[in-house]
């Protein structure tokens, strides 16, 4: 086994060595640009650039026409909500999110505020959900644009994307889907779901970083986007800068073996593992609190709330396992996340959550070796937290006047 | 976050971890921090009739630092009288630990929870505060 075992793959994953082997050439010998149409550098650079749109239409159902690649989800996000709300404007100056949105979507949404739009944002259930009957009532004449994500990247929530889509379409509204962390895990189609633009970013899926993409609709409806970039007029238009080829082929290939995970089985073998991880845990440990929804939530993801442990401390101890924790300590704000706190997860509870996520090279050994390590950590912390012994003892925690600090 | 090898020895050796009986007449408990702030310490202090502290006990909830900055305050105060103790100030601990700023709030609870277990004792014995 390699130390520190790395259970953080909602975070970010290594490249596949396929995906590595894909792109050396195109750093090398098939170094051309794209836009170069009279030599053959140029021309094999844009073969390898119309394959990769190819494979990453493929993963969500749609053409490769569609497709615009981009530095990354934080850019396609931006350039899917501010370049709607731009497009639109002559519609209105109304957009809906939701509380749980990545930073990338809620700031592109924030930046739009100070520059006069309108956002409503929704908030969700105790599992992470959204209501579709308020949406409903929150599409208003000049609603431009709906963006909810595919799947939380804290605790793994799935939304549904279809009721989601159909309701949008049945109200003329533009609807983007921010998909980074459940392409590859759980099936997306574009056209069954009726979404207009997705982000797509190729690290969390085994790809390279510093490259994404984003699907604009071409047809029934036909959606446009301002571009956010002045330059050369790439990517129709949409995006310009010299294409990085190898980072394009890249997250071609990776958008390849993303949807193969989903047929052959892979993807079923880290729920198993998830799924043992969670089962483990309990078995050793009272008072865990899953966040999230068990039911419709990634196959790779377990986030808990280790009552009385917190996350910090918990992380340290746990320094063999490398993830990730919704405590305020490990913050740069020193909030606690504002995910679980939307989810109306308690604040104690929220500083005692570790995020964990399974990936495609986790390995049932390194599973085994973590829920040995977490329990005994645990059971250690519980052991120095005056709020276990307390709760033992019988003492509601809540009828303590403590003093905040 | 990169502590010091300090906060790390302490926070894996932790000293002195565990509880004596609060309704002993000798020891005094102080409870500091909240839950929802991610921080709370319990310190119990043993004191003689001298008003020496012979012994320490703490149990934290917090980050790597709250509990390494308990653990090296049960250190600080054994043998000393509860006047001395009264005098530690959250600096000594900082720099002891080389505590980030965004942690100093650690060694302020560890202070705090001092005081709180001193005035606890004294509360018990009828004697009052001290100034």
């Amino acid at each position: 086994m390699k130390f520190p075992i790395y259970l953080d793959n909602n975070a970010t994953t290594p490249c596949d060595p396929r995906v590595v082997e894909a792109m050396v050439p195109y750093l090398t010998g098939k170094f051309g640009n794209a836009a170069s149409r009279n030599h053959s550098y140029g021309w094999e650079a844009k073969e390898g650039v119309e394959l990769a749109r190819e494979q990453v239409a493929a993963l969500i159902g749609a053409s490769a026409k569609e497709i615009v690649f981009t530095s990354g989800a934080t850019e396609s996000n931006n350039l899917a909500i501010k370049g709607v709300a731009q497009q639109y404007v002559d519609k209105g100056k109304h957009l809906i999110t939701v509380t749980t949105e990545h930073k990338a979507v809620l700031d592109s949404c924030h930046a739009l505020e100070r520059d006069g739009w309108e956002v409503t944002y929704l908030g969700v259930d105790k599992e992470g959900f959204i209501s579709l009957e308020e949406l409903a009532a929150a599409i208003r004449p000049d609603t431009v644009l709906v963006s909810v994500m595919f799947a939380n990247n804290e605790v793994g929530t799935v939304q549904p994307i279809a009721q989601i889509g159909a309701l949008c379409r049945s109200r003329g509204v533009v609807f983007h889907v921010d998909a980074v962390q459940g392409l590859g895990k759980v099936p997306f189609d574009v056209t069954e779901m009726n979404v207009d633009l997705v982000s797509i970013s190729a690290h969390k899926m085994y790809g390279p970083k510093g490259v994404g993409a984003l699907y604009v609709r071409r047809g029934r409806p036909r959606v446009r986007v301002q571009s956010q970039m002045d330059g050369g007029g790439h990517e129709r238009g949409m995006r310009s800068g010299t294409l990085a080829t190898h980072q394009i082929v890249g997250l071609g290939k990776a958008a390849e073996l993303a949807a193969l995970d989903l047929k052959n089985g892979e993807i079923e073998r880290e729920r198993r593992l998830r799924d043992k991880l969670w089962t483990a845990l309990q078995a050793n440990l009272d008072e865990l609190y899953l966040n999230g929804s068990w039911e419709h939530r990634l196959p790779n993801n377990l986030n808990v709330s280790f009552a009385y442990v917190e996350g910090e401390a918990m992380m340290m101890g746990i320094k063999e396992i490398a993830c990730s924790s919704g405590s305020a300590c490990t913050s740069a704000s020193l909030e606690p996340s504002y995910v679980l706190r939307a989810m109306g997860v308690d604040v104690e509870l929220a500083h005692t959550s570790i995020r964990l996520g399974v990936g495609r090279f986790t390995t049932e050994e390194e599973i085994d070796h973590a829920i040995a390590l977490i329990t005994e950590k645990v059971r250690w912390l519980r052991e120095m937290s005056p709020l276990y012994e307390m709760v033992k003892e019988g003492i509601d925690l809540k009828s303590i006047q403590w003093e905040a600090h | 976050m990169a502590y010091s090898q300090k906060v790390v020895d302490h926070y894996e050796n932790p000293q002195n971890v565990g509880s004596f009986d609060k309704n002993a007449d000798d020891v005094g408990t102080g409870l500091v921090g909240a839950p929802a702030c991610g921080d709370v310490m319990k310190l119990q202090l043993k004191i003689n009739d001298d008003g020496i502290i012979e012994d320490a006990r703490f149990k934290t909830f917090g980050c790597g630092s709250a509990i390494a900055s308990s653990s090296l305050v049960t250190t600080l105060v054994k043998g000393k009288t509860i006047e001395e103790a009264a005098q530690i100030k959250n600096s000594d601990i900082a720099e002891e630990l080389a505590l980030p700023p965004v942690k100093i709030h650690c060694s302020v609870l560890a202070e705090d929870a001092v005081k709180a277990a001193i005035a606890d004792y004294r509360r018990k014995k009828g004697l009052p505060a001290l100034a």
